[in-house]
C-alpha cells in the first residue's frame, strides 16, 4: 500500500468536493429556478462527464492548460510552473469532471422545495441570500450530503483525466487508481489487489451514505 | 385608472370622509396565457370577503398586493403608504411591504418548529421582544402546546392556526388570506374564524379574505367582492350582493340560478302550498311589455300573507325542459316559452328559456343530442312546486 498516494488522493478528493460544494450550489440553484429558456443547454453541459471518455477531457484540458494556451501561460507567469502534471491542474481536471455529481443531487433536492416556502419568507421580509440560509440550505441537505459523497468517491476513483492531465508524478500526481495501474504493469497482483480492496471499501461506505438517505439519485434531473 | 391622477379630486364626494380606505387597488396584469386581471378598489379595515371560482384572478390578485407578482401598471396602497405605483415608478420591495398573507397551501416551514415558524419574521427584534411577541400569538391562536412540533405532526386545523399566527406576529398593516380555512370541518373553521375575527376587532387591520364557501361569506364578511374572468363585478354587503345576482358568480355563491322577485297572490293551507306571480328578475323593471301579467308558480307554503313581497330561487339543475306540451305530469308548474340560447359549460348545457321571465336551465349533454333544441324553438320549463325557494328579501324565509 502506498500511503504517500493514498494521501494525496484523499486530499485531492477533498479540496474537489469542498470546491464544488461552493460552485454547486449556485448552479444547482440556477438550474432548479431558471426560466430561461436555454437553460436545457447548461443542463447537458453540466452533464457531458458523465459520457464523455475521461480521455476527451483530460486532451482538451491538457490543451487548455498547457503552456501554448493563454489559460496556461498566465498561470505559468503567476507561479513559475506550468499548470499540467501539477497538483493544481489536477484539481481544475477533478473539478470538471465530478461537477455533475454535485451539481445534479443538488439541482434535484432544490427543484423538489415548494415554491411558495420561498414566497412565504419574502413576505416575511427575508431577503433573498437569507431565505437560502434558512430555507433552501436546510430542505436540500439530503442533496448536498448525496453530491457531497458522490463527488468525493467519484474523486477517488477517476484515472483516465487524471492520468492524461497528471501523469504519474508521486507525491504530486500519483493517486490510488494510478498507483494500481502501475503495480499490475509491474505484476505486483497482491499490492494491487490491497489497494482495490482500500477504494472499493470506501466507494461502498459512500454509496451506502447516499443510499440510506435517499434511494432514487439516479433519477436525479430536475423537472424531468 | 383615475387613481393615478390626484385621488382627493376623483374621489366621489358621498364616499367617507377622510381617513383613507385601507387598502386602495387598482391594477392590470396580464399572465403570459392571455389572462388578464384588471380590477380597481378600495377596503376599510376589517374583513372583506374576495369570491370567485376558480381561475378568476384571486391568487394573482392577492400576489400582486404582496408584491410576489409585478402588475402591469396601477397602484396599490395601504393606509395611505403608496406600495406601487407604475405612473411614479415606485415598487417596493414584498421584503419591505409587511404585509400578512396566509397562503392557500399554508407553506408552513417543514424544517422548524410551530415556534420557530411564527418567529421566523421576527428576526430584526431582540430575543425578549420576540419571545413576548411569538408567545402572545401562540396563545391568543390556541396553539402554544404545540410550539415545539413539526408542521407534520399537527392536524390540518392546527397547522391553519400556525399559518395565521405567522402572518399576524409581525403586525402586518394589511393580512390577505387565501382560502385559509378550506377542508376544514365547520365547527373548527367557526371556531378558527371567531378567533381570527376577535383578533382583528382589537387590530384593525385591512383583511382580504378568499372563500369558496357561502358558510364562511356570511361567517365572515361585511363586505363582499366577487372577482370573475379578472374583473370586479360587484362589491357589497353578502345581502346586497345576493339580492341581485344576475351573474352566475353570484348565483353560484347564493346557491340558485334563478332568482326571481314575487308577489303571493293566492295561498293554499289546506294544500300546502301557494301561488306566487313573478314579476321578473330582481333590479329589473316589472313588467316589460304593456301586457305582461307576469307568471304564476306553485310554491311551498309558508308564513305569509297575499300581496307579500318575495323572492324565489330555483337552482337550474331542478328545471326540466320538454319539447312536447307535457300531460300527466306531477309537477305543478308547467310554462311555455322559447328556448333563447345554449351554451356549454365543461360537461353541462346551460339553456335558457323565455317564458316572460328568462329561465336558466342545466341539461347533461346526451340531454341536449336526444331533444334537438335549437334557439327559438318551442320548449315547456317544468318545476316542481318543492324546487321553489322562498326568500323574504334580505333573508331566507324557509
Amino acid at each position: 500500500m502506498d500511503w504517500q498516494a493514498f494521501w494525496l488522493t484523499i486530499q485531492l478528493a477533498t479540496v474537489v468536493t469542498g470546491i464544488l460544494v461552493v460552485i454547486g450550489f449556485p448552479l444547482a440553484y440556477w438550474l432548479a429556478f431558471s426560466t430561461w429558456r436555454w437553460r436545457f443547454l447548461v443542463e447537458a453541459v453540466v452533464a457531458l462527464p458523465i459520457v464523455l471518455p475521461p480521455t476527451v477531457l483530460g486532451f482538451y484540458l491538457l490543451v487548455a492548460l498547457g503552456q501554448r494556451s493563454p489559460v496556461g501561460r498566465w498561470w505559468q507567469g503567476l507561479t513559475g510552473h506550468p499548470l499540467a502534471f501539477t497538483f493544481e491542474g489536477l484539481v481544475i481536471g477533478s473539478v470538471l469532471y465530478s461537477l455533475p455529481f454535485a451539481v445534479q443531487p443538488l439541482a434535484s433536492s432544490l427543484s423538489s422545495i415548494d415554491r411558495r416556502l420561498l414566497d412565504a419568507s419574502a413576505v416575511l421580509g427575508l431577503s433573498k441570500l437569507r431565505t437560502f440560509f434558512r430555507v433552501l440550505v436546510p430542505l436540500s441537505l439530503s442533496g448536498l450530503i448525496t453530491g457531497v459523497s458522490l463527488t468525493f468517491a467519484h474523486t477517488m476513483g477517476e484515472f483516465g483525466v487524471v492520468l492524461m492531465v497528471g501523469g504519474n508524478i508521486p507525491g504530486i500526481t500519483r493517486t490510488l487508481s494510478i498507483d494500481i495501474y502501475d503495480q499490475v504493469q509491474d505484476l505486483n497482483y497482491s499490492a494491487a489487489n490491497t489497494t482495490a480492496l482500500v477504494l472499493v471499501a470506501i466507494a461502498f461506505v459512500l454509496l451506502s451514505v447516499v443510499y440510506s438517505l435517499n434511494r432514487r439519485f439516479w433519477s436525479l434531473w430536475p423537472r424531468t | 385608472m383615475t387613481l393615478l391622477n390626484n385621488t382627493s379630486t376623483t374621489e366621489p364626494a358621498a364616499q367617507t370622509p377622510s381617513p383613507p380606505p385601507g387598502l386602495r387597488v387598482s391594477v392590470r396584469k396580464v399572465l403570459s396565457t392571455g389572462f388578464e386581471l384588471s380590477v380597481d378598489f378600495a377596503l376599510s379595515s376589517g374583513i372583506n370577503i374576495l369570491f370567485g371560482p376558480s381561475g378568476a384572478g384571486k391568487t394573482t390578485l392577492l400576489d400582486c398586493i404582496a408584491g410576489l407578482s409585478t402588475p402591469d401598471s396601477g397602484h396599490v396602497s395601504v393606509h395611505g403608504q403608496v406600495l406601487f405605483d407604475s405612473a411614479r415608478r415606485i415598487g417596493v420591495p414584498v421584503t419591505r411591504r409587511n404585509i400578512g398573507y396566509v397562503f392557500q397551501d399554508l407553506a408552513l416551514f417543514p424544517h422548524l418548529s410551530v415556534e420557530s415558524n411564527v418567529a421566523y419574521g421576527l428576526s430584526a427584534l431582540s430575543v425578549s421582544e420576540r419571545n413576548a411577541r411569538v408567545d402572545r400569538l401562540l396563545e391568543a391562536m390556541g396553539i402554544a402546546m404545540l410550539r415545539r412540533r413539526r408542521p407534520a405532526e399537527l392536524s390540518g386545523g392546527e397547522r391553519q392556526r400556525v399559518a395565521l399566527a405567522r402572518a399576524l406576529v409581525i403586525e402586518p398593516s394589511m393580512l390577505l388570506l387565501d382560502e385559509p380555512l378550506a377542508g376544514l370541518d365547520l365547527p373548527v373553521r367557526m371556531k378558527i374564524a371567531d378567533d381570527l375575527r376577535s383578533w382583528i376587532q382589537n387590530a384593525p387591520i385591512p383583511v382580504l379574505y378568499v372563500t369558496h364557501s357561502r358558510d364562511e361569506v356570511f361567517m365572515l364578511g361585511n363586505n363582499l367582492l366577487v372577482l370573475e374572468l379578472g374583473r370586479l363585478i360587484v362589491q357589497g354587503t353578502p345581502h346586497a350582493v345576493l339580492s341581485a345576482p344576475r351573474s352566475e358568480t353570484v348565483a353560484q355563491l347564493a346557491g340558485f340560478e334563478n332568482i326571481f322577485d314575487a308577489i303571493v297572490t293566492s295561498i293554499h293551507e289546506e294544500r300546502g302550498t301557494m301561488t306566487c306571480r313573478v314579476r321578473g328578475w330582481p333590479g329589473e323593471k316589472i313588467y316589460p311589455d304593456a301586457g305582461w301579467r307576469g307568471i304564476d308558480l306553485e310554491t311551498p307554503l309558508i308564513r305569509a300573507v297575499q300581496g307579500d313581497k318575495l323572492r324565489i330561487g330555483i337552482s337550474a339543475g331542478d328545471i326540466l325542459l320538454s319539447t312536447a306540451a307535457p300531460v300527466g305530469l306531477s309537477a305543478r308548474n308547467v310554462l311555455a316559452g322559447r328556448l333563447v340560447s345554449l351554451s356549454q359549460r365543461d360537461t353541462t348545457i346551460v339553456a335558457v328559456v323565455d317564458c316572460g321571465v328568462e329561465v336558466r336551465a342545466h341539461l347533461t349533454l346526451s340531454a341536449r343530442d336526444s331533444l334537438v333544441l335549437s334557439p327559438g324553438s318551442a320548449v315547456w320549463v317544468i318545476v316542481k312546486t318543492h324546487s321553489c325557494h322562498l326568500f323574504q328579501p334580505g333573508k331566507e324565509a324557509k
